[in-house]
């Protein structure tokens, strides 16, 4: 399932993970220890202003299981959902 | 379960130590093993005493009169990458016994992150047959 911006902008996070100014591989490393933190099912968002970090999340939410729902732009850096699933 | 990662650590310069430290933490958070053999000047740079040391670049990376700062970059200090790395995975970090005594190290004095001190053997038994990438 995709989601739209529109969709993606309007959804409320269980977590935001304020990874804003940490480079790769911080975002992704902070995202996994939030993960834990938050039910299954509950969503988390990961602010990061590394270029990298929203393919770098996509690719670890198919990897571990998790469902990655997409990246909302913001103002210098990027809104990252993805779903925890296990 | 995943393939493990399995690395052995020689140099002691930051770069590397740099680099082999993000694809460490990268495979921790995809939840893949990590076996790493410590050896020669990357044991040295483990010790407690330096391990929080901003290491130099090796000198190979660097043109002279191009030398990059490492000082007030985004990027998180080699030893705290895998320190988090080691918190959220299945990392397990060997001291080479023959490269401790090589160097007149003492177990004792190396950091905590440190498991244990080993043969090669037991390395590679980890390694198990996945591939051995050297650093």
């Amino acid at each position: 399932m995709t989601s739209t911006l529109e969709e993606l902008t309007a959804m409320t996070a269980a977590k935001i993970v304020d990874a804003r100014g940490s480079a790769c591989p911080g975002p992704l490393l902070e995202a996994k220890k939030s993960m834990g933190t938050v039910a299954i099912g509950d969503t988390i968002e990961i602010w990061s202003t590394d270029p990298g970090t929203k393919s770098d999340i996509g690719a670890w939410s198919g990897k571990v299981g998790h469902e990655f729902l997409g990246v909302v732009p913001a103002d210098g850096y990027d809104r990252v959902l993805v779903i925890r699933r296990k | 379960m995943s393939e493990p990662l399995n690395l052995v650590l020689f140099s002691g310069t930051a770069d590397k130590l740099h680099a082999a430290a993000t694809l460490v933490a990268g495979a921790a958070a995809m939840e893949q093993p990590v076996n790493i053999l410590l050896q020669y000047w990357a044991l040295d740079a483990f010790r407690t005493a330096r391990a929080d040391d901003m290491l130099g670049l090796a000198w190979d990376a660097i043109s002279e009169g191009t030398s990059r700062p490492v000082h007030g970059s985004k990027a998180i200090p080699w030893m705290e990458t895998f320190r988090m790395a080691k918190e959220l995975g299945e990392v397990q970090i060997l001291a080479c016994t023959g490269s401790l005594d090589v160097l007149g190290i003492d177990r004792s004095e190396l950091d905590p992150i440190v498991d244990s001190e080993a043969g090669i053997a037991v390395f590679l038994a980890a390694a198990g047959e996945g591939g051995i990438t050297f650093i």
